[in-house]
């Protein structure tokens, strides 16, 4: 085990180079800050004054080694468009992103797992069948135009739902959080729903084809045959035995609302990572495209990571295989 | 596909041939699936609406002098000439829809094309060769795999953007948009080809082949490549339906192609801004199209794949 988990983190270094070399070379070579800063006028010794003082006449691994050094300081460099520290730029924007992304999840996990036990065990009643279509149509809808519907019904013809912004929020330190007030609460209930859907349709159809699996396995027709009740046969014994791949894929699909948190908040205009982001590509605003950038690149590997090690600690077929496979 | 050990003469023959293609398994699914029919049906009038759209669209949406202001924001089935309505500048919706689809339609295959080529020649690559070199790109498409494709290809199309000087953007922006969402999809075909082409390797034929000395090149795409494409049609078909919807998004977050050309997605995006003021049919029948459009080729591509491996079934 322990074994498996160096081999994983030096798995996980060169993924976390390559993107720290991009985002690198994004921030380095695409556009020219020096002209941009000097302005029309300059004489020469000013441009190599400033040059060398941005360290950009220094060998290309000193320049990385010292982007990364400040990366790690979580200085990355100023933001184009707004003449602000890119730190702190994601710090204001943080906490509005988390909260949605993290309610958009419990939305998705709390009715797609019931609904998949549902079709799974009745598979053929109606109410499935109207669930499977639901899902179908799910996947077909892209985000934002699910998110254009909800504002069209709940915003604008029955107006009970606010279609854009974060309501109040209360300020604790530096976090800004939306769930203290009652304006708060609704301002967020639109876009968790529709960042949500997706990946509920997604557990929804992972959890009722796992159960299908699991209820056809003998040890289920054996409970079947002890006389337990349908009750502790399907949550005790077969929905347990689902939970290891769905909570995998609960895991791997954060990176898919983040992903789609960038659509959900320019839909919703809500004050995000998102939104920020998509605003800095309309105009390349390279410093933060790039940090964005290896922000999310440590997100994703720290989750695969996580769910990697989560697989292996909870099944332990698994640490079998691995072995045959490696000897 | 099925062959009776009779059926082999007449194969021959042009009838024979059609006579063949009645009695094969896929056809024999097909037409006992009404939702594959279905589908088939809708999913062809979409495309058939689209790509005829010059010809048989009532109006034409992009010719200044036959729009007028007075037609603006017709009500749908208000009158004959205009059943879906028109937009604010006075612009039958349903042209532009047809128009619309044809650049989404456009959009999508060819960035499907460009991710099968490419993944398809990377997992043939890998597979055949082995060793190293199936390491390195196999672990380069797994990275990938957890890049939501959709933020690769905003991520793409954001440095393109910084690149290419501001005045040529609209000339270039079509090969960006197909180059972004292809870069961000091929994985899966690589995969796929490069699982199938570890198990074609291993057989008699290629042996035979590479025993009468036939060229390494050859073997992989004139023996190997016909036996492995049955599953890249399958995910081919599934990612068209993604692709189609990956173009909407970013048309609709307004990084994907000029106005001068809208797609579905950029359609829905004007008619957001006119949601409040009432006009709803200029965001809802786009949107319509791009779910009939997708939906259809998502419901075709998985029968597809139940057709052609009935053990998943």
């Amino acid at each position: 085990m322990i074994v498996f988990i160096f081999y994983r983190l030096l798995q996980a270094i060169p993924v976390l180079l390559v993107v720290g070399l991009v985002a690198f070379a994004m921030f380095t070579y695409v556009g020219d800050p020096v002209a941009a800063m000097l302005g029309q006028d300059y004489t020469e010794a000013r441009r190599i004054a400033l040059v060398h003082k941005l360290g950009l006449d220094r060998p290309f691994y000193e320049q990385f080694a010292h982007y990364i050094w400040a990366a790690l300081h979580g200085n990355f460099g100023f933001s184009y468009r707004l003449a602000e520290p890119v730190s702190s730029l994601f710090a204001q924007r943080l906490p509005a992103t988390l909260e949605l992304s993290f309610t958009a999840t419990v939305f998705a996990v709390v009715l797609g797992v019931p609904m998949g036990v549902y079709a799974g065990i009745w598979r053929k009643s109606w109410v499935s069948r109207a669930f499977m279509l639901i899902s179908l149509i799910g996947v077909s809808l892209p985000t934002f135009l699910i998110g254009v519907l909800l504002i069209l019904v709940f915003s604008v013809q029955l107006g009970w739902l606010p279609s854009f912004g974060r309501g109040h929020v209360t300020q604790l330190g530096w976090w800004s959080t939306g769930f203290l007030t009652w304006s708060g609460i609704k301002a967020l209930i639109l876009p968790a729903i529709t960042l949500g859907l997706f990946e509920l349709t997604l557990i929804m159809r992972l959890v009722r084809a796992e159960m299908l699996e699991v209820l056809r396995t003998d040890y289920i027709k054996f409970a079947r045959a002890r006389g337990l009740r349908a009750r502790s046969i399907h949550f005790s014994h077969a929905l347990r035995n689902t939970l290891v791949p769905v909570i995998t894929i609960i895991g791997l699909q954060l990176g898919g609302v983040i992903a789609y948190s960038l659509v959900t908040e320019t839909v919703f205009q809500w004050p995000g990572m998102g939104l920020l982001f998509i605003q800095s590509v309309a105009v390349a605003d390279i410093p933060v495209m790039s940090a964005y950038l290896l922000l999310v690149g440590v997100v994703f590997v720290v989750i695969n990571l996580v769910v990697d090690l989560l697989y292996y600690a909870v099944d332990p077929r698994l640490r079998i295989d691995r072995k045959r496979h490696d000897g | 596909m099925r062959m009776e050990p009779g059926t082999a003469v007449a194969e021959t023959t042009t009838a024979g041939r059609r006579a063949g293609w009645r009695d094969s398994d896929l056809w024999y699914s097909f037409s006992h699936s009404p939702l594959a029919i279905g589908s088939a049906t809708v999913g062809l009038i979409c495309v058939l609406g689209a790509l005829g759209a010059p010809w048989i669209a009532p109006h034409d949406p992009f010719n200044v002098a036959s729009l007028s202001l007075l037609d603006s924001f017709k009500v749908p089935l208000h009158s004959w000439s205009y059943p879906l309505g028109t937009d604010e500048q006075g612009r039958d919706m349903l042209s532009a829809i047809m128009y619309g689809g044809r650049v989404s339609l456009a959009v999508g295959a060819a960035s499907v094309l460009f991710a099968v080529v490419l993944g398809v020649a990377v997992g043939l690559v890998a597979g055949y060769a082995g060793g190293p070199v199936d390491a390195v790109l196999m672990r380069a498409a797994d990275v990938q795999l957890t890049f939501p494709a959709i933020l690769m290809a905003l991520l793409v199309d954001g440095v393109v953007g910084a690149i290419v000087p501001r005045e040529r953007h609209e000339a270039v922006q079509f090969y960006v948009i197909v180059f972004a969402i292809g870069i961000s999809r091929w994985p899966q075909f690589a995969r796929t080809v490069r699982g199938s082409t570890l198990v074609e390797r291993g057989k008699d034929y290629v042996a035979a082949a590479r025993v009468i000395g036939i060229g390494r090149l050859r073997i992989l795409f004139g023996h190997i490549l016909p036996n492995v494409l049955g599953p890249v049609l399958v995910i081919g078909t599934l990612t068209l339906g993604l692709a189609i919807l990956d173009e909407a998004t970013l048309s609709f977050l307004g990084v994907g192609l000029p106005p001068t050309e809208p797609s579905l997605g950029t359609l829905i995006r004007i008619g957001d801004d006119f949601l409040f003021s009432g006009q709803w049919w200029v965001t809802v029948f786009p949107g319509v199209a791009l779910v009939l459009l997708v939906l259809s080729i998502n419901l075709l591509g998985d029968w597809l794949r139940d057709a052609l491996n009935p053990r998943l079934r």
